[in-house]
């Protein structure tokens, strides 16, 4: 199941604690890792699980225990993403590197428990300032587990909060996924740091931090750091803002990801981002060649230009997607003044789209 | 200030180039983290502990001593500091709130760390006021009190911290004290870090302390005392729980 493999992929990265509360369709994750935390190997290595009062809890007590340099991670949905951007926000205030999947579920408000693709919008633009933050979403099975195990380096190597934005159906679904050792396949893990009681930084902290919002003191030898997130000044704020976008604008070209597939002189380009990316690539292949697939890796940062190269020689532009118009929005304001193809949007928000109605689409609007 | 007296007046873990502090003529936060700074220094801490401070009043504190800081969001300092003493055992991780932080936006996190025995400690200080948003009414606020959301004077329900976490945790360390009496203070102080220092679960402090500003007592010391000693620890009872 989508949510054991989830679980698999953080004990692979070498995390180990995890803060939750139970909402479908995340929970399994939380079962898991209860399980293997108080196991004895679990216990032997100090494994954390806290099943948190609620999102809220968990989400700080993630931030908490980022900041004392544990590799942790967090698992949610829905109405517990939004409990969570509180503390998603700080994080991005002071750069830590929480990592939280997210199993997108219907919205707004309760809704169901089961799918959606509405949840783009808040996981990649949530919290209450100019955040920046990197999320990938996933496709299949195994980009559960590749990229739940990359969420961990990404996060710790740049220091921005990461998100894994997967979806309920994925979360659920069973099948084969190869799980490995990161080490064995020449992955290595970046290591982690103490943001309080740390004795040795590979980096000063005011070089990760925005200098605004830490304080290095000095008594006998010894530092200390102190961390603020209420600034007294607007002038604090802009630097603020200013020292995480300049640190972000440095990076983000190395984290975009993205995937083309299907023939280039097909006129027909499907933009589409997870599990409906995966179905568009299988319309890809039955359309016989009407139709190519330009499926972002990374909703943030988008991969900007790899879009604007993809839609070269595109008559027309088709964003299917299980929510209204939040995929599609992130596409107008990359494509803006960029091409005069039109775009057809197909929203079907809570609702899983399948290989056939994307092959229709297509098939209605080919000339 | 000279630095030989304020060696005499402050605790070592105290940061002298901070001083004077934050906080307005006749708060009791000073007083509060003064006898925190000292037992810290008795006990050899000041490399252990992780501090750290809400939003109100409370955050003032984020300079007020060399010790590892942190500057929460409001409400959410527990869960903060649980999560950094699960990420690091080797911390002594105490949450500083104030009594809306505590027990109005913050209420869910505190009963449940107590609940889950997270062994840290909690340092409540009440001044029965939200204090830095303009003097609105707390669940601390006594019956009849004028604040600024309670101009005709305010309920008669308050929330009496300690007892309640007595209800919800048998073993934790509980206990009241008040900024008029610092030396009983820094013992409670001790004896709470030693207390967590050992790993015997939840701590939790409450102390009684005035607010000038918002009590309308700036200039008149007298009054101040007279509500902290006479009218809030009658309500409010002092020593262990």
């Amino acid at each position: 199941m989508g949510n054991e493999v989830l679980a698999r992929a953080a004990r692979a990265a070498g995390a180990t604690a995890m803060y939750g509360y139970p909402i479908t369709p995340g929970s399994e994750v939380l079962l898991w890792w209860a399980k293997e935390a108080g196991s004895e190997k679990g216990k032997k290595e100090g494994m954390v699980f806290v099943q948190a009062e609620d999102e809220i809890g968990a989400s700080f007590m993630l931030l908490g225990s980022v900041m004392a340099g544990r590799r942790s991670f967090t698992v949610t949905a829905g109405p517990g993403n939004v409990l969570m951007q509180d503390a998603f926000s700080m994080c991005e205030a002071m750069r830590i590197p929480i990592v939280a999947y997210i199993n997108q579920r219907g919205g707004p408000s309760t809704s169901t428990v089961i799918y959606s693709q509405s949840e783009v919008t808040l996981t990649a633009f949530g919290g209450n300032g100019n955040g920046y933050r990197i999320v990938y979403a996933p496709s299949n099975l195994q980009e559960l587990y590749d990229y739940g195990i990359k969420a961990f380096n990404t996060a710790w190597k740049y220091r921005f909060p990461t998100f894994l934005l997967a979806d309920g159906y994925q979360a659920k679904m069973m099948g084969e996924v190869e799980i490995y050792d990161p080490h064995a396949r020449g992955i290595e893990m970046v290591d982690t740091e103490r943001y309080l009681l740390e004795e040795k930084r590979d980096r000063p902290i005011d070089q990760v931090v925005p200098k605004p919002e830490v304080h290095i003191r000095l008594q006998d030898g010894v530092e200390y750091s102190c961390y603020r997130n209420c600034l007294n000044l607007e002038e604090e704020t802009l630097q603020v803002n200013m020292e995480i976008k300049e640190a972000w604008d440095k990076v983000a070209y190395e984290i975009e990801e993205h995937e083309s597939y299907g023939p280039g002189q097909a006129e027909t380009l499907i933009i589409a981002s997870g599990i409906v990316g995966a179905a568009a690539k299988q319309a890809c292949d039955q359309l016989g060649g009407k139709a190519r697939l330009f499926r972002p890796i990374t909703l943030r940062p988008f991969p900007a230009e790899a879009l604007k190269a993809a839609i070269k020689g595109a008559k027309r532009l088709i964003v299917p997607e299980s929510a209204i118009a939040q995929l599609s929005r992130l596409v107008k304001e990359i494509l803006y003044g960029v091409t005069d193809a039109p775009m057809i949007e197909y929203h079907r928000p809570s609702i899983g789209i399948n290989v056939d109605e994307i092959v229709d689409l297509v098939n209605r609007h080919h000339v | 200030m000279s630095e030989t007296l304020a060696k005499l007046a402050f605790p070592k873990c105290v940061r002298i180039e901070s001083k004077p502090h934050l906080f307005c003529p006749g708060c009791g936060h000073p007083e509060v983290l003064k006898a925190f700074g000292f037992a810290v220094d008795e006990l050899g801490l000041q490399r252990q502990v992780a501090f750290g401070v809400d939003i109100g009043c409370s955050l003032l504190a984020f300079d007020f001593f060399n010790i590892d800081t942190i500057e929460t969001h409001h409400g959410r300092t527990v869960p903060v500091m649980v999560g950094i003493k699960r990420g690091n055992p080797q911390a002594i991780s105490v949450a500083y709130v104030g009594d809306g932080g505590a027990y109005a936006i913050g209420m869910g996190s505190l009963l449940n760390a107590a609940i889950r025995d997270e062994n840290i400690l909690t340092i409540v200080v009440n001044n029965a006021v939200y204090a830095m948003t303009g003097g609105q009414e707390a669940p601390t606020t006594l019956p009849g009190t004028k604040t600024a959301t309670t101009p005709y004077g305010a309920d008669n329900h308050f929330v009496k911290g300690p007892d309640l976490i007595r209800h919800l945790n048998p073993t934790a360390w509980i206990a009241r004290g008040i900024t008029t009496r610092q030396l009983g203070l820094r013992k409670l102080m001790k004896e709470a870090l030693e207390f967590v220092k050992e790993g015997k679960g939840f701590a939790f402090l409450e102390v009684l302390s005035p607010c000038t500003l918002n009590w309308g007592t700036i200039e008149d010391p007298h009054a101040t005392f007279d509500i902290l000693e006479n009218k809030m620890a009658s309500v409010y009872k002092l020593g262990h729980f």
